[in-house]
């Protein structure tokens, strides 16, 4: 056992903040409140190597461990989980799986881009009637010999529309039910593809979300991943890495707003004292603390099982549900410390906890994870 | 052309300054180390210098003096884009011992950067003794470094303005605020790369150490903030005189 970090992971750790503090920051509310993208973060990011962190060198990426990940992803969610999700996405999900299920030919036209941060990509699983059952997918892919044709509608797509290499799940065998979907992998430019309009968010305002319809759109069979029929499986192991990175970016919510919170009742005096002084909000900082202290080694040790090569299925939804929950938790604490000032987007902390309740609903809910992590310890 | 850094170890600048010893010595329990920030943007200068003089500097080397302990900021420097680094191996035990020892090594530069001062121990003598050892042309307090059509262009802040001048090489700049914007984030590459990069340790050489701590003293704390009421201008032009003693 043992919980020291690397020299390289504390630098990685150490350029996440650094980022995030002297940039993310400035902008961070504007971006909010306007609903706009991060361009100019998202180029500066690529070429610190973050969009594809996770990636062998031999593929251009950053040739980083999933520890480095978590601890990355928590730095620049802690500022601004827009970004956090424009990384996760295009690292843990997209790469990820290009990385470990394509084959070399995809790997060298789409992966390389990607892992370079040149291309961003976008991962395409969920539809209008398909969310947390992704099993019931009614988009099709008609097997056409040398090519399929798609038809069907995409929703929730992040980054549908900054993304230029999509990957898409949809049916092409709907007798066998999940076991006829398959995953493409399809240019964001091909003739038949068009974009609802930039869904109004909540949260997590600065990254793109729209729906994607697909009109007889052909892809070349090479462009499959995996054999046919593997797509479900594709989604849930890619889903199974990528609830890293989102657990990550909860205990990175959580963590700001706990942050903000211990200053901010250093500062801010009631009754003759500051807030600290008052023993009600003092144990608030400290259940606070305790659950982010928690949700932060569930996922690093949800990273650290998949940077041994064993099994984190288990660990990475237990550290998904738990973190996200929390993340819930702690920034509403966080706002009811802030009072009145914690209601107003000055404070950052009422935006921690818009931010906070999508970690419990994208990349399967906090419901879907405790399916996941009871089947897990029921199955006989 | 080649360039050196000269970096020192330090606390990190939020650190809680304790002693240890009866006063006699800095508590470096729990201390997080990080590279001088002077240092920082001296070598982001001497990266961004490298980056647009096209074939004109050859390398950049990072030097400090200090034990073991110091490889992990030494790397950290690497990692942000030093070509290759030297560490000479002894407790940095004052600024006249220091700079003997970097005189050793800085002779086979063109370029030599030191900060203005370290954060830690704030000598600022570090570089000007340096420069004496190396009988090397200095400019202290550098705000710009340019290399213009192979001639060097430094500016330096003045009282009421900038000074700017052209030096021969070899030279040492004693670099302050200004020198770069910010210090560079290291990339994943750099930082994967800084174990790869040489970093070559040598042997101290005999210098004698002309100072020695007495003991320190913590700056007294804060006074609280007393407020004066607006009406009341008579009280506070006398706390201003009696108390703060500042009129
Ligand atoms: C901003 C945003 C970005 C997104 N990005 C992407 C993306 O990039 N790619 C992508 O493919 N998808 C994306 N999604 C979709 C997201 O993964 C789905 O919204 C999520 O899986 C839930 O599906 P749903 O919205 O259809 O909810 P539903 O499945 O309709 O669920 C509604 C409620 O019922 C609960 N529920 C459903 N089934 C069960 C059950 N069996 N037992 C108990 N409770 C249950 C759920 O937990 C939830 O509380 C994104 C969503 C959002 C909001
Ligand atoms: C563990 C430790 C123990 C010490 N013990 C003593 C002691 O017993 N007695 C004592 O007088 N002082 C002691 N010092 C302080 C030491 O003397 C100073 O680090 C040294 O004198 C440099 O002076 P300064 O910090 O004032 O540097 P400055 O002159 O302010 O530094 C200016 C510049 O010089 C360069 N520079 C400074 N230090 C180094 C270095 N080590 N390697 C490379 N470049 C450098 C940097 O470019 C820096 O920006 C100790 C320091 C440490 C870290």
């Amino acid at each position: 056992m043992n919980f020291e970090f690397t020299e390289e992971q504390l630098m990685i750790r150490k350029a996440a903040k650094d980022y995030a503090e002297r940039e993310l920051i400035q902008d961070v509310l504007e971006r909010d409140a306007k609903a706009e993208y991060p361009t100019r973060h998202v180029k500066n990011l690529a070429e610190l190597g973050f969009m594809g962190m996770l990636v062998d060198h031999k593929y251009d990426g950053g040739g980083m461990d999933a520890v480095s990940y978590v601890l990355a992803m928590e730095e620049i969610s802690k500022i601004d989980s827009s970004l956090g999700v424009i990384i996760s996405v295009n690292n843990s999900l997209v790469c990820y799986g290009i990385e470990k299920y394509g084959t070399e030919e995809q790997k060298e036209k789409y992966l390389k881009p990607l892992a370079r941060g040149e291309k961003i990509g976008a991962f395409l699983l969920s539809e209008p009637e398909a969310g947390s059952d992704a099993t019931s997918q009614k988009t099709t892919a008609k097997d056409k010999g040398d090519h399929y044709i798609i038809n069907g509608v995409k929703n929730w797509i992040t980054s549908a529309n900054t993304a230029s290499t999509y990957v898409v799940a949809a049916q092409t065998y709907p007798e066998k039910r999940h076991h006829g979907i398959n995953v493409f992998i399809v240019d964001r430019n091909s003739q038949g593809i068009s974009l609802g309009p930039h869904e109004d968010k909540m949260g997590m305002r600065s990254s793109d979300t729209h729906s994607v319809m697909f009109t007889d759109v052909k892809v070349p069979k090479e462009n499959r991943i995996g054999d046919d029929g593997f797509g479900f499986t594709f989604a849930m192991k890619t889903l199974e890495a990528g609830r890293i990175g989102i657990a990550a970016q909860a205990v990175g919510i959580a963590a700001g707003a706990l942050d903000r919170a211990i200053q901010y009742s250093k500062e801010r005096k009631a009754f003759g004292k500051v807030l600290a002084k008052h023993q009600a909000i003092a144990f608030k900082i400290s259940d606070m603390a305790v659950k982010v202290e928690n949700a932060r080694n569930l996922c690093l040790k949800a990273a650290w099982l998949k940077d041994q090569g064993k099994p984190f299925g288990l660990a990475s939804a237990m550290a998904k549900q738990y973190a996200a929950d929390i993340a819930m938790e702690v920034t509403t604490e966080a706002v009811q410390i802030f009072g009145g000032y914690g209601y107003v987007k000055e404070y950052h902390v009422e935006r921690l906890m818009r931010e906070a309740k999508l970690t419990q609903i994208y990349e399967g809910t906090s419901e879907i994870q405790k399916i996941v992590i009871s089947r897990a310890l029921l199955k006989d | 052309m080649k360039i050196l850094v000269c970096i020192s170890n330090v606390p990190d600048t939020t650190t809680k300054i304790r002693f240890k010893d009866d006063n006699t010595a800095f508590d470096t329990t729990g201390v997080q180390w990080i590279i001088n920030p002077w240092d920082e943007l001296a070598l982001t200068r001497a990266i961004e210098l490298k980056e647009t003089s096209g074939e004109a500097i050859e390398k950049i080397t990072v030097v400090s003096v200090g034990p073991k302990t110091a490889e992990p900021t030494i790397r950290k420097a690497l990692a942000i884009g030093a070509d290759d680094a030297i560490r000479i191996d002894a407790e940095p035990k004052d600024a006249y011992f220091v700079a003997a020892q970097l005189a050793v090594v800085a002779k086979d530069y063109d370029i030599v950067l030191n900060g203005i001062e370290a954060c830690d121990y704030n000598g600022s003598a570090v570089g000007g003794m340096l420069s004496e050892f190396l009988e090397y042309p200095s400019v202290s307090a550098v705000s710009k470094l340019e290399i213009e059509n192979g001639e060097i262009k430094v500016s330096r802040e003045i009282d009421g303005g900038t000074e700017v001048l052209t030096t021969q090489l070899p030279f040492v700049a004693i670099v302050q605020k200004g020198i770069a914007k910010e210090p560079r984030i290291p990339s994943m590459r750099g930082i994967m790369m800084a174990r790869k990069k040489p970093l070559n340790i040598v042997e101290a050489v005999e210098a004698e150490v002309l100072t020695e701590f007495e003991s320190f003293e913590l700056p007294p704390a804060k006074a609280a903030c007393k407020m004066v009421d607006a009406e009341n201008v008579k009280e506070l032009v006398d706390l201003l005189h009696n108390e703060a003693k500042v009129i």
